[in-house]
């Protein structure tokens, strides 16, 4: 076991259960995959000593037939995951040297399962950005470059890391989390599979808030059944999160490979938006044939507020982004920038800790909030909200699922959209709504534009309806047999 | 509802963040440029919607009012910037 390349997690599963390899020699050669890869600026900490306690246990387990579902496998965590005395930034200067004294129930969960960490991955700062450019520690680098060019380009934001570490193969699979499309459009950018699941199925405990009503986390994986196979432990109930589900978690890998023979697709016509690239286009013309070839019926639907979507969004994410990140005053924990009276303190700690994307959605979270202006902007983009989750209802209504397109671009270079925030926040398009209505998203590579980068498909299903977007997203891969890897150039 | 560097001035300071007057002009644009795109929404007929408080089928759950974790002062103060026994030391705030 020296390389990691072509490894999926369920092969390592499987390889670590007849004693092909040891957990120990795995850890290893992903650790030396990490150093090799420093140029992506994947991980903002890497985590040798512990990863290599974590699987020298799990060989023990192992040893001892006490093996649990994910016994021995090397994974990297977005760092918005706290980590229990492993230092926790979430891609700020503001939480400083932040050592959390307790563990986010997502990773407790993994670990339960016999999971080993390797490192906590680069991010937008407080998940805010859709680039990775926000982060306090640099961007990422896409592993991915256009054909014949040497330009950096960005793996997508917030969870670029976790996106270029699993596309990059430094582990075999990682946490992400997504408000906006945070899992879905690094994962599309980078060749990889990307699931957010229905808004209440991940305990929310334990990472670092963003905007509570969005946020859900998810896995970034190799293959759709290794993304199954890791939201099948990091899943479940959570009485320490009030909003999470009372509900059973099914085993989704059980879903990869069903038939899908039957099932009604929907095709939203609002998703056909000006400018998107011809490819785009052709790629989600092929997935609907691709599916029909597979058994599925493809029918068009509407779902008119689309367009009111991301502005709805840019109110509701700011706002309890604004009331979110008020508890970093610099007196319990974090930085503090001393001063002559407690104001100075608050603000010149917040000026200091804080870059610039966080504090103008700080700003217009505050702005919106304030008296009057609450009923002109804030209510009314919750009832624009349910607007946009009764579109969804009444499409399920004749459809089990919707099939569109990831983002409305494929990775662009590092620097090409820093200047216009609009610009920027319009690569969520297709993936913003999903949160909005709190459903199910998956984002599965399809195929690669003429310059040679990946492009996604993403799948919405019903709340709690992840299953049926395993059986479609596994029909999916299939179809599109997406081997392509990036070639290495770090 | 355009802002201008005096409004960002007073948002500035409610959220607690120390904005440099030369940047106010700037930041106003900015954020006008957000908030014009934005004011699509009032193209939504959203008559007789109730707001979302909610995005799933649940109600919150109630439990016992009763102390579910004990005190460990230790593990509290372990990430503070200033301490004393078992205290945060913050900025005087009265004379």
């Amino acid at each position: 076991m020296t390389e990691t390349k072509g490894l999926t997690l369920k092969a390592a599963i499987d390889g670590l259960r007849a004693k092909t390899f040891s957990a120990e020699e795995l850890a290893v050669a992903h650790l030396n995959a990490i150093e090799q890869a420093r140029p992506l600026n994947a991980f903002v900490l890497e985590t040798p000593e512990q990863a290599l306690a974590m699987a020298r246990a799990s060989d023990a387990r192992i040893a001892r037939g006490e093996a649990g579902a994910l016994e021995g496998v090397p994974l990297g965590i977005k760092d918005l995951f706290c980590t229990e005395g492993v230092r926790t930034t979430a891609g700020s200067k503001i939480l400083g040297n932040f050592k959390p004294t307790y563990e986010s129930t997502v990773t407790a969960n993994l670990w339960r399962d016999g999971a080993v960490m390797l490192g906590k991955l680069n991010m937008d700062e407080f998940a805010m950005g859709s680039s990775n450019e926000t982060s306090a520690f640099g961007p990422v680098v896409n592993p991915w470059r256009n054909q014949g060019s040497n330009q950096a380009l960005t793996p997508g934001g917030s969870s670029g890391g976790s996106a270029t570490a699993v596309a990059a193969e430094l582990c075999l699979g990682a946490t992400a989390t997504d408000a906006g499309g945070s899992i879905r459009q690094p994962a599309a950018f980078t060749g990889t599979v990307g699931v957010k699941p229905t808004y209440g199925r991940c305990s929310r405990w334990g990472v670092v808030a963003f905007a509570s009503s969005l946020d859900q986390a998810g896995p970034i994986a190799k293959t759709v059944e290794d993304a199954a196979i890791l939201l099948t432990s990091m899943a479940g109930h959570d009485a320490k999160d009030s909003t999470s589900l009372n509900v059973e978690t099914p085993d989704f890998a059980s879903f990869v490979g069903k038939s899908v023979k039957g099932l009604r697709i929907g095709v939203p016509k609002e998703y056909r938006v000006d400018g998107m690239p011809s490819e785009i286009e052709a790629l989600w013309a092929q997935g609907c044939a691709w599916l029909k070839d597979a058994g599925c019926e493809v029918v068009e639907v509407s779902l008119p507020h689309t367009r009111f979507a991301l502005p709805a969004y840019y109110i509701i994410a700011p706002a309890e982004a604004s009331s979110n990140l008020a508890r970093y005053d610099g007196m319990r924990y974090g930085l503090r920038v001393d001063g002559k009276t407690l104001d100075d303190v608050y603000k010149d700690t917040r000026s200091e800790g804080f870059g610039d994307e966080v504090k103008r959605r700080i700003l217009i979270g505050a702005y919106v909030l304030s008296a009057g202006y609450y009923d002109a902007y804030y209510l009314k983009a919750q009832r624009v909200r349910q607007r946009i989750a009764d579109d969804f209802k009444t499409a399920f209504e004749s459809v089990d699922a919707l099939l569109t397109p990831t983002a409305p671009s494929a990775a662009f270079g590092l620097g090409d959209r820093t200047s216009d925030p609009v610009a920027m926040y319009l690569n969520d398009i297709f993936t913003v709504t999903v949160n909005l209505a709190g459903l199910p998203g998956m984002s599965v590579p399809a195929g690669l534009d003429e310059k040679g980068l990946p492009l996604g498909l993403q799948l919405i299903g019903r709340p709690l309806d992840e299953g049926t977007l395993f059986s479609l997203a596994g029909a999916l891969e299939q179809a599109a047999d997406f081997t392509a890897r990036p070639e290495r150039w770090w | 509802m355009a802002i201008d560097a005096a409004t960002v001035k007073k948002v500035a300071n409610l959220a607690r963040i120390r904005e440099p007057d030369e940047r106010l002009e700037a930041l106003a644009a900015e954020l006008n440029g957000i908030l014009a795109w934005i004011e699509q929404l009032n193209e939504v007929d959203t008559e007789g919607v109730e707001p979302m408080t909610s995005v799933v089928d649940a109600k919150l759950p109630l439990r016992d009012d009763i102390v579910s974790e004990p005190g460990d002062p230790a593990r509290i103060l372990a990430n503070a910037p200033k301490t004393e026994r078992n205290f945060f030391i913050v900025p005087k705030v009265v004379e």
